[in-house]
């Protein structure tokens, strides 16, 4: 398979701390990439690396280079608009806007420039399918997504990304906040959708990573010890301390 | 250590207790009726001031005073220029000050990267809203009336008071901007939003509530400011004779007028402005609670 992403020599400082220490790691297209790990050992630093969301944050420093499609997102003149539309963001708290359902779903293509109804109509049925929240709220696209269960909230969030047709999706713990049932439906939509997108997923869940998860990388304080297919992460890790923590003798 | 097995005496003791054994404590009880003491006490007040107001205002009010101005040729008693100026005042007053001060907060909050600057201009700010309002007015004075050549006018009053009231209106902006959920701000950029088009729409539709609540807040103050108008906006109580022509000539605002009936012992035309001023004071409290009740999105109809 491709890499759709490639982290080459990847280091990063909060100030005088270091939270990534020279990662290296392909994402390969049209799979779901999983990264595992103790709690604060840089998994969602990394991830917030692929589509420059922590160019918002103060103090940051970042070396390396991400390459997407063979382009240095780093690189100067880097118009990150375009970047989030191709690497789009799910976060661990759903999110929805304080708008309708519809208008949280049109907000990305609006960005975009897509004013026209009908393809909005359009856009707004298709992503909300795709995310598996259609028939569930097919009667009440106009009234504040606020009112939304968790993990409708949460589906809602999948398809306002999808909404903006994005290449890559990155998910930070999608499924921490909700229920098994949800949870499962989240895990079916993924395998669905990466017929379609790369994917890259925190978790913490360890049966998640090995249901859903085609390649596995495993963080520890800020490295990355081990990548490779999931499958043989899980069962033959060749790092003592992944077995560890997979055996859960640790974190 | 014998301090701490005490502690876990205690806690046993605590455990043996029914859950219906509710302990009456003394300490709670005063400081409950202190508390209603205090409440019933400033409503009293406040109930007691309106009661008065109304009692002597209300009898005096007369249909006449709010179409007419005050003239010895045509002998007519009226506040209507009064009234016209007041309106002039605040509407000019946040012309000025709501762009400046919502502007300003955007940048703080938003854009400019924490540090000595927004330390600095959140210091100034609140030094700002602590100066006594007739210091504001005579900086106006000086410094728009003389230095800029406006001499007494609407425009240098509101230009006064748009520096007095900037505080109100920053800081209310910048709090309900803290109030919008970061997740909010995560979203749209994560989506590929620009920062600015983030702001106009998620973050101001979400703070809009707040931020009309310091607006009204200042029109009140505009209202209710006398000090720093006196030497700023003048003492002329005329009907305007052109509608822009208006803003740079003297007028007077229903408070200075109060304020000249009363040096003048008219008793019963200060308290006929002062229904309307609580009249107007009452009704932007009433607009400010409906206002952030009506326009709050994260509210779930
Ligand atoms: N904005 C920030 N400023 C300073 N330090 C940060 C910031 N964000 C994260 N860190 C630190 O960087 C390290 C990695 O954090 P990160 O959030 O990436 O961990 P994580 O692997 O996602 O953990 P979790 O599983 O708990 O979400 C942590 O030590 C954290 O305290
Ligand atoms: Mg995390």
């Amino acid at each position: 398979m491709e890499n759709k992403i490639v982290a080459k020599n990847l280091n990063l400082w909060y100030g005088e701390k270091q939270a990534l220490k020279n990662i290296d790691l392909d994402i390969k297209e049209k799979s779901i990439t999983a990264f595992i790990g103790p709690s604060g050992c840089g998994k969602s630093t990394f991830l917030k690396t692929l589509n420059r969301m922590n160019d918002y944050v103060d103090n940051i420093r970042i070396e390396g280079d991400v390459i997407l499609d063979g382009e240095n997102i780093y690189a100067d003149g880097v118009d990150t608009t375009i970047l989030r539309k191709k690497v789009g963001m799910v976060f661990q708290q759903p999110n929805p806007f304080p708008m309708t359902i519809y208008d949280n779903v049109a907000y990305g293509p609006r960005i975009h420039g897509i004013k026209d109804r009908k393809t909005l109509d359009k856009i707004v049925e298709e992503s909300l399918k795709d995310a598996a929240l259609y028939d569930e709220v097919k009667d009440r696209l106009h009234t504040n997504a606020l009112g939304l269960s968790g993990g409708q909230q949460q589906r809602l969030c999948i398809a306002r990304c999808l909404a903006v047709e994005p290449e890559v999706i990155l998910l930070d713990e999608p499924t921490s906040a909700l229920d098994p049932i949800s949870t499962l439906k989240i895990e079916e939509l993924l395998m669905e959708l990466k017929a379609k997108y790369t994917i890259a997923i925190v978790t913490h869940n360890m049966q998640q990573a090995s249901r859903i998860a085609d390649y596995t990388a495993f963080f520890l304080i800020g490295e990355m010890i081990e990548y490779g297919k999931t499958d043989d992460l899980f069962s033959r890790p060749q790092d003592e301390r992944t077995e560890n923590y997979i055996t859960g003798r640790f974190g | 250590m014998a301090n701490n097995s005490g502690d876990k005496e205690l806690v046993r003791s605590a455990n043996m207790r029914s859950i219906y054994d509710k302990k009456r404590r003394v300490s709670d009880t005063i400081l409950n009726g202190l508390i209603h003491l205090s409440t019933g006490f400033a409503l009293t007040i406040v109930l007691v001031i309106l009661g008065y107001i109304a009692f002597r205002g209300v009898p005096e009010l007369d249909f006449g005073y709010f179409i007419n101005q005050t003239s010895i040729l045509k002998n007519t008693v009226g506040i209507l220029p009064n009234i016209i100026n007041t309106l002039y005042m605040i509407v000019l007053t946040l012309l000025i000050a709501v762009p400046i001060g919502v502007g300003g907060a955007i940048y703080l909050n938003e854009y400019a990267d924490g540090g000595r600057f927004v330390d600095l201009v959140s210091f100034t700010t609140e030094v700002l809203s602590g100066i006594p309002s007739i210091v504001y007015g005579l900086f106006g004075y000086l410094f728009f009336g003389i230095f800029m050549g406006l001499s007494y006018s609407i425009l240098t009053g509101a230009l006064t008071l748009a520096i007095m009231v900037l505080p109100l209106i920053s800081r209310n902006t910048q709090v309900a901007l803290d109030n919008v959920p970061n997740s909010y701000r995560e979203a749209a950029l994560g989506i590929g939003s620009t920062k600015w088009y983030m702001i106009r729409t998620v973050l101001l539709p979400s703070a809009i509530p707040g931020i009309l609540t310091g607006i009204i807040l200042a029109m009140g103050r505009v209202v209710a400011e006398s000090a720093a108008l006196i030497f700023t906006a003048g003492a002329v109580a005329k009907l305007p004779s052109s509608f822009f022509g208006h803003i740079t000539t003297s007028g007077a605002t229903l408070t200075i007028q109060l304020y000249f009936e009363m040096a003048k012992g008219n008793f019963d035309i200060a308290f006929v402005i002062a229904v309307v001023l609580m009249v107007i004071v009452l009704t932007l409290n009433f607009l400010a609670r409906w206002i952030s009740m009506r326009f709050d999105v994260n509210r779930i109809k």
